[in-house]
């Protein structure tokens, strides 16, 4: 959105991820959301004295293959560091986290936006790091409460450059990072429950300027959409601050998505005085190529790449393979019914992409559903699509039963036997019907006889309404050609 | 970098630690030294040695990926100074 056409803005994306190991980053206990407060902690979490944290070694792969997938350099030696600041949910005094020494350095990734070639974000680190507790204040008379359950979630933190250049360019970004951590099964990319969460650093300068305007910090923001429109807000107010001869302030701002507006967070100075020093409890972290190589092959299939096998190998147009490959469920949901015709003998994944980027996401998004919650099963989807393909009913007749399926579930199969839909394909009976309509309407026989072959449209109607839609349209067509010929 | 008053004031609130003002001055030495210290390592040629992260040269242990731990709720809510329904009861963070 072209706020204001002498302003440039610039947007760089901080992403933190939960990681899906079973137990936390550095002890045993589980990694698992939604527990009774304080039923997941343990000394380490807790902060005790004389404790000392051991890496889950399956974090570390994690990490290896999330930089991996966005084209980064893994490092072979890569330092935890303390980051120090007192807060009641995070008991230690400190976090965790890498700093000067991350384990993923220069990625990038190719973000999709409608009718633009794709674009290139580069990303600039991928460090480990510890999730802090939860603090509770609300309802709670003169206290605060903390639960530690959350304390030892590993994290990937995602920093990207900032090359980002609209909202718009904002959103392709978290919408291709959370496919390939979804698809690479390391982060179920909840943003409402926080396991996929988003600060936004925006500025804005004049066109052709070199140097960067000041940026401030978006936080709070809990889906793609509300990211979206901070941004947009954060722009625009930003602009009016400088075109009214004020100065941007560098700061923190929390987004409160109810009232669509940003607040400042008000801070200390020294707030951001974190002390880092090297993890004196963490030897460094080193890597054996050989282990970065076994984890490279065993990369699953990512979006990028499935894109494309989706048009070299199936024929299918760019748009509709960057729709199959923006989640992981869609992906799933259209190669199992996609497989279904196949087997059916008739190959075309073009019709099965039309069939569910057009009727069935088209019903879904009507419905507010997601494709997790389809009623309408890939098999059964398939199944439909292959009844099409080989002729045993019209797309026209395939529209209802879809309808049908959708409302009340079922098989298209038992659904077209059930309500006699098949198509009627057998050229005795077409030919019997064709002969009956041409014999009550002399008059539009004599005009095509005429001339006006545009009428064969209204005949082709007549004999559709007296089979009820199952005649094979095609031959319908043939065989009133034949018989006005 | 000179270490002064307002260094060791400012350090010692980040730290949380409360510094009676008459031991000011004396913190203000130390440091110094401390500092002073660093500058005569600063004056030695590292160019050639790799920065060290940590004062043993051993590879980090890691774990397998196994829940091992139970519900210590109990045990742990009961080392704490205060708490409340299954939750550590702490001073109010925010107004």
């Amino acid at each position: 959105m072209p706020i204001d056409p002498n302003y440039e803005t610039v947007i760089g994306l901080e992403v933190h991820t939960q990681l899906r190991t079973k137990s936390k980053i550095f002890c045993g206990c589980p990694n698992k959301f939604g527990a009774e407060a304080n039923s997941q902690i343990c000394p380490v979490c807790a902060g005790f004295p004389g404790v000392l944290p051991v890496m889950n070694r399956e974090m570390v792969n994690m990490a290896i293959k999330t930089g991996l997938a966005i084209n980064g350099q893994i490092k072979k030696l890569s330092v935890f560091s303390r980051k120090n600041y007192f807060y009641p949910d995070s008991p230690t005094g400190y976090q965790i986290s890498q700093y000067d020494l991350p384990i993923v350095e220069h990625g990038e990734l190719f973000i999709d936006l409608p009718d633009e070639p794709k674009k290139r974000i580069g990303v600039t680190r991928i460090h480990m790091e510890v999730d802090a507790g939860k603090s509770i204040h609300e309802g709670i008379v003169g206290a605060s409460w903390v639960d530690l359950n959350r304390v030892g979630t590993p994290l990937l933190e995602i920093v990207s450059e900032p090359d980002m250049r609209s909202s718009e360019d904002a959103g392709a970004y978290l919408k291709k990072l959370r496919a390939i951590v979804r698809f690479l099964d390391v982060c179920d990319g909840n943003m409402e429950e926080g396991s996929f969460r988003c600060d936004a650093n925006v500025s804005v300068r004049h066109y052709g300027a070199e140097k960067f305007g000041t940026r401030t910090e978006l936080k709070n923001l809990n889906s793609i959409r509300n990211v979206m429109r901070a941004i947009d807000f954060e722009v625009d107010r930003q602009i009016d601050l400088i075109e009214s001869g004020d100065k941007v302030v560098q700061e923190t701002r929390l987004w409160d998505a109810n009232k669509n507006i940003s607040r400042s967070m008000r801070s200390k100075e020294d707030a951001h005085d974190y002390r880092y020093f090297p993890e004196p409890d963490l030897p460094p972290l080193t890597l054996e190529q050989s282990h970065i190589d076994d984890i490279k092959a065993k990369l699953p299939e990512l979006p990028d790449a499935m894109a494309k096998r989706f048009q070299d190998e199936m024929g299918l147009s760019e748009y509709d393979a960057g729709v199959l490959t923006a989640e992981k469920e869609m992906s799933t949901y259209f190669e199992e019914a996609n497989q279904i015709v196949s087997n059916a003998g008739k190959k075309n994944a073009k019709a099965t992409a039309n069939w569910v980027t057009v009727e069935l996401l088209g019903r879904l998004n009507k419905d507010g559903l997601s494709i997790e919650d389809s009623p309408v099963s890939a098999v059964n989807l398939g199944k439909l699509v292959a009844l099409i393909q080989t002729g045993e009913i019209s797309g026209k007749i395939a529209k209802k039963v879809f309808a049908h399926m959708f409302d009340d579930g079922g098989d298209p199969e038992k659904i077209v036997a059930e309500k006699g839909l098949k198509q009627v394909t057998d050229s005795g009976s077409i030919t019997a019907e064709v002969e009956k309509v041409l014999a009550s309407h002399p008059d539009q026989v004599e005009q095509y006889r005429g001339g006006k072959t545009q009428i064969l449209g209204f005949l082709v109607g007549k004999v559709m309404q007296a089979t009820r839609g199952k005649a094979n349209p095609a031959m319908v067509n043939k065989v009133l050609k034949e018989k006005l010929g | 970098m000179s270490i002064n008053a307002d260094t060791v004031k400012h350090v010692a609130n980040l730290a949380r630690l409360n510094i009676p003002e008459a031991e000011v001055g004396s913190y203000v030495d130390q440091l110094s030294q401390i500092l002073g210290l660093m500058d005569q390592l600063n004056s030695l040629p590292t160019d050639d040695i790799e920065p060290m992260s940590h004062a043993v040269d051993i590879l980090m242990p890691a774990r397998e990926d196994e829940v091992v731990n139970g519900d210590n709720r109990e045990a742990l809510l009961a080392c704490a100074p205060d708490s409340e329904q299954s939750h550590f009861r702490v001073p109010k963070i925010i107004e």
